[in-house]
């Protein structure tokens, strides 16, 4: 029987949706039968007290969790996430609820050998509760008590091979789309440059360096299938300089219902024969398609690496191959001053190692960021308070076209003083004499 | 710099102001030695914090320091 009444969770499970109450429910019948003989470190009703202290919470509709505090691992600022329940009488399971935050292997590719000890391992240590993957990206383990943390993280980096990951004023670990390892989209190796970038920044991930939280976000393309432009300071969008590949007879193919459009992704219903005109040229952002006399036309100066075209007719279109990164800056989520999507700081970076363009930007921001930011300012706010043009000075990028959205809309590159002949000079009453104020 | 005198005016400094405050953002160190670049600062509060003089405390999105021991300590953290 449930050592809590939680008829507030139990409403949760009614959905159509499977839910996390069940899953805990599940994990704390498994801890309190016990049939693999778990060496338990922690209390073995954990996951019954969550339980307790999430009903609580919703009954008084204010949480019961404290957060942060000085725990962690010898010689690491991050990682570890302190929390601690402000009713550890009623509670005692979750007292201390601390959360780890392991570093996921790039592209997240696992073997379930590594998965299995990993489990083991939490079973033993920890709730047994993880959350596969935190929006950072990072295996989140949830809920240990202080004395294991040290036993968790010798196992992990002596028998597991395995780091942790960014919490803090830190880097935090640096995350990535799948790639060129299964996605025919990829311009350049995601993992490749994530794991370089993780090993390059192991002190600024390990040991807070910054104002505030840093993130490093890698998308192989446009699609960006990790968010990187809404959610990183500095994200990493695969790009191409030259033409999208076309094949004429393919383009024919889907408008003649030969292949199915999106790769047959949105056939669960039937939404009539495929129109190109309506589908493909129509939503062109910048209007740079045509489709005439059965051939397809693409002014590729004018396009803007949407991928909407290549999405709908994968077969028929292809990426170009002069292949290489965009560099965005300053995304963040709306804790302050509402959410920031990424601007567009480096338009074109052929990606090869030893990665020195890259890291050369990377740390001519953070100069001036660990100069300039403010306590708890992100990036994005920096660049809204000093100005895209400062970034550009920091970073030493000549403005370009590609910085500016469209005239006279953002118009935050402007004309210095020692750049105009003749200076700024001028006798401002003389002025006034022919203009009015 | 001499590293010796900069350790012991970071504790100084926090122990100056420890009646009022136990836990420092890293950019009150930048202030300490004004005259240092972030980076240095930032690897001397690292070093000191691996030496245990200071240590760190982090809400998870933030990370502040301050001198080992004082404030609510991690023995006491879990009282309310």
């Amino acid at each position: 029987m449930a050592k809590h009444k939680t008829p507030l969770l139990d409403q949760l499970e009614s959905g159509p949706w499977p839910s996390f109450v069940s899953d805990i429910k599940q994990h704390a019948e498994v801890r309190a039968k016990n049939t693999q003989k778990v060496n338990y470190q922690i209390p073995v009703d954990v996951c019954d007290d969550i339980l307790g202290i999430l009903e609580l919470s919703f009954k008084h509709g204010r949480t019961h969790w404290k957060h942060g505090g000085i725990v962690g691992v010898f010689g690491y600022g991050g990682g570890v996430i302190g929390r601690y329940c402000d009713v550890p009488e009623m509670f005692p399971g979750v007292a201390h609820f601390h959360t780890l935050r392991i570093n996921q292997p790039a592209g997240k590719f696992y073997k379930t050998e590594y998965l299995r000890q990993l489990c083991d391992l939490w079973d033993m240590r920890g709730s047994g509760v993880t959350n596969m993957h935190g929006s950072t990206g990072d295996i989140i383990l949830l809920g240990t008590q202080t004395a294991q943390l040290e036993e968790i993280f010798f196992e992990l980096t002596h028998n597991m091979n395995q780091d942790l990951g960014g919490s803090g004023s830190n880097l935090r670990t640096p995350s990535d789309c799948i790639g060129q390892a299964r996605c025919e989209y990829a311009c350049y190796d995601t993992q490749a440059l994530c794991h370089f970038l993780t090993n390059q920044y192991q002190d600024e991930l390990h040991r807070p360096a910054f104002p505030y939280k840093f993130k490093f976000k890698l998308d192989g393309c446009p699609n960006c299938c990790v968010a990187s432009i809404a959610r990183a300071d500095m994200s990493f969008i695969g790009t191409w300089k030259d033409d999208i590949k076309v094949d004429q007879a393919a383009v024919k193919g889907y408008v003649g219902g030969e292949f199915k459009s999106n790769a047959g992704a949105h056939s669960g219903r039937n939404w009539g024969p495929f129109d190109i005109q309506k589908e493909v040229i129509g939503l062109c952002p910048t209007g740079c398609m045509k489709y005439e006399g059965g051939k397809l036309s693409i002014n590729n100066r004018e396009c803007t690496r949407c991928m909407h075209c290549i999405n709908v007719m994968p077969r028929a279109l292809r990426i170009g191959d002069e292949r290489g990164l965009s560099i965005f800056v300053g995304a963040k989520a709306p804790i302050l001053d509402g959410a920031q999507m990424g601007s567009l700081l480096v338009p074109f970076v052929p990606v090869e190692e030893p990665y020195e363009e890259i890291t050369e930007v990377i740390e001519a921001v953070w100069d001036w960021w660990m100069e300039e930011g403010k306590n708890r300012e992100r990036l994005g706010e920096l660049i809204k308070r000093q100005g895209f043009q400062k970034m550009l000075e920091v970073t030493n990028i000549a403005p370009v076209p590609q910085h500016v959205q469209e005239p006279r809309h953002n118009p935050y590159i402007f004309w210095k003083e020692d750049e105009v002949e003749g200076g700024w000079s001028g006798d401002i009453n003389e002025f006034r004499k022919h203009h009015q104020r | 710099m001499d590293i010796e005198a900069a350790k012991k005016l970071i504790v100084e400094q926090l122990e100056k102001k420890s009646k009022s405050k136990s836990k420092f953002y890293l950019k009150d160190f930048y202030a300490f030695l004004p005259d240092e670049k972030p980076r240095t600062v930032k690897n001397l509060v690292n070093d000191m914090v691996a030496q245990g003089i200071l240590e760190y405390w982090s809400s998870g999105s933030t990370t502040m320091i301050g001198l080992k021991g004082t404030g609510k300590q991690a023995a006491a953290e879990d009282e309310a």
